[in-house]
């Protein structure tokens, strides 16, 4: 991994840190504007989340900088803690118990092993073939047949978005991409950053001008003008990113707009599963983000289609 | 340190959210009692309470359970300094109040299961007297209520793995005895307090 030496690395940095440094100053501003309470509560939850961006852009660049096993090491932690959300929410009964352990200290782990070993061909039936016959197995070993399939398939569910899907972030790096070799890291880097941007600037574009819900039973805060404004913003964004990925610029536009659309079907597919078990977020782990599924939900449906496309078409295996 | 050290793990483990529901940590001696579900209980109660508090409170637990093996009993007599009482065939001879009593004299604080065990069921079961009798010793003790949630799904009755799933604490706003309640009036609203921190 020529991560460290790439100067391209240190231009994506610089960039990003420049942002946080705006945003936090944006931050700072507003917070000595604002002049009426619910004014404040929107500024102090907005600079909550800005002080959970610096940790968290720290700790992506200094996964990515430890190369492949630190990414790995990372990505695997946020599905162990983002199944641990989606099962704590999830109502499973005292049969589920055993299978529950192994989904969570054997399944889990052995994906992201064969992730990091490059072992595609197994990585990719490992939850949706094995583990599909496995667990249910093993509930119905337990004996307690009370809302047996309903139960299989929740569990089933988180393991498929919060580690299955999950997992393909980091494959990303075991790509061979000719005239890429070495640099798959910034491929990484380009799915998280215009996942996450997209993201933010939906929320922001939401707020400032959203007025027409999509859909206000499942999500009150997702409007059209939100979703567009900041689709395309993202997309611009991820074009102009198209320098550290193996894409040209109109590839990286197509490339970001996936990104962006399957980013939108995951958080509001999530959100679904919330309004249905009443609450708003999946945890509190993140301070004024909610929880890690609250933040990566875009990305559970985004890496899958991003890693395909760019496997399809141009790796080489 | 191994206190601390074990807090800190109970506390990452469990995943727990401690919420303190018009009510505040205090120093001074207050009996803490919760619905009881699982093993884990008196652990990571024990662990949510700040650093200076569980210095002064001590688990009364089942001396069969915690004095079974070597782990156990380092544990209760070492780092919990759990009160172990008797839970089967109490006489006269052995009631537990005098040595509760004893054993927390005028520092302690205590944490209290008063179901008596585990309950498998989602309902809160119904309290035993103890907490009764030990408020009529000790009128001058507050009660603060605690529900444990989700921990009976981490560690069921008769499992011996937990799974991480994140529990929550959530203690509530404190509780006396009142001069002249009866017994099964007072049981009933101590269990209330607690049912009504399930689902806040």
């Amino acid at each position: 991994m020529r991560f460290l030496t790439d100067s391209k690395t240190l231009w994506l940095a610089t960039g990003v840190g420049a942002v946080l440094v705006l945003a936090s100053l944006a931050g700072w501003i507003l917070k000595h504007r604002v002049k009426n309470d619910a004014g404040r509560a929107t500024v102090a939850n907005l600079n909550a989340r800005i002080k959970a961006w610096w940790v968290m852009c720290l700790v992506f660049f200094l996964a990515m900088l430890t190369g492949g096993v630190g990414s790995l090491i990372l990505f695997g932690l946020l599905s162990f803690w983002a199944l641990r959300e989606f099962i704590t929410l999830t109502p499973t009964r005292r049969g589920d118990h055993r299978s529950l352990f192994w989904v969570f200290f054997v399944i889990t782990p052995l994906q992201y092993v064969l992730v990091g070993l490059h072992k595609y061909g197994l990585a990719i039936i490992l939850i949706p073939v094995y583990a599909f016959l496995f667990i249910p197995t093993r509930s119905a070993l337990a004996g307690d047949p009370e809302r047996f399939l309903e139960r299989n398939a929740k569990i089933q569910w988180g393991l498929m978005i919060c580690v299955y899907c999950v997992s393909h972030a980091p494959s990303l790096l075991g790509l061979e991409i000719p005239g890429y070799e070495g640099r798959n890291a910034l491929l990484l880097f380009f799915l998280v950053a215009v996942d996450q941007v997209s993201d933010v600037l939906q929320y922001v574009w939401g707020k400032t001008l959203g007025r027409h819900r999509i859909a206000p039973s499942i999500s009150p805060n997702k409007t059209w003008e939100g979703f567009l404004g900041g689709a395309v913003c993202a997309a611009l964004l991820g074009t102009a990113l198209w320098w550290v990925t193996p894409f040209k610029p109109w590839q990286a536009l197509g490339m970001s707009l996936v990104i962006v659309i399957a980013g939108f079907a995951g958080g509001l597919t999530m959100s679904a599963i919330k309004r249905d078990r009443g609450v708003k977020d999946y945890g509190s782990l993140i301070e004024g983000h909610g929880g890690v599924l609250d933040r990566i939900d875009s990305l559970c449906f985004a890496a899958p289609l991003f890693y395909h496309l760019t496997r399809y078409y141009f790796a080489v295996r | 340190m191994m206190a601390g050290l074990l807090a800190g793990v109970a506390r990452l483990l469990s995943g727990a959210s401690i919420r303190w529901m018009d009510v505040a940590p205090d120093l001074r001696p207050r009996i803490y009692f919760a619905n009881h579900t699982s093993h884990l209980d008196a652990v990571v109660l024990w662990s949510a309470l700040p650093p200076e508090i569980r210095a002064l409170t001590r688990p009364v637990a089942a001396r069969s359970y915690w004095i079974r093996t070597r782990l156990r009993r380092y544990l209760s007599e070492r780092v919990f300094h759990a009160i172990l009482i008797e839970r089967e065939g109490i006489t006269r001879d052995t009631n537990p109040l005098p040595l509760i009593l004893r054993e927390m004299g005028e520092r302690y604080s205590l944490i209290l299961f008063p179901e008596g065990k585990r309950n498998p069921g989602p309902e809160v079961g119904e309290f035993k007297s103890g907490l009764f009798h030990l408020c009529r010793s000790r009128p001058d003790l507050e009660l603060v209520p605690a529900y444990i949630d989700n921990l009976n799904r981490v560690l069921p009755k008769g499992e011996f793995l937990p799974v991480p799933l994140l529990s929550g604490i959530s203690f509530g706003p404190p509780l006396r005895l009142l001069e002249g309640e009866p017994k099964a009036e007072f049981l009933a609203r101590a269990r209330e307090a607690v049912c009504r921190l399930k689902g806040s």
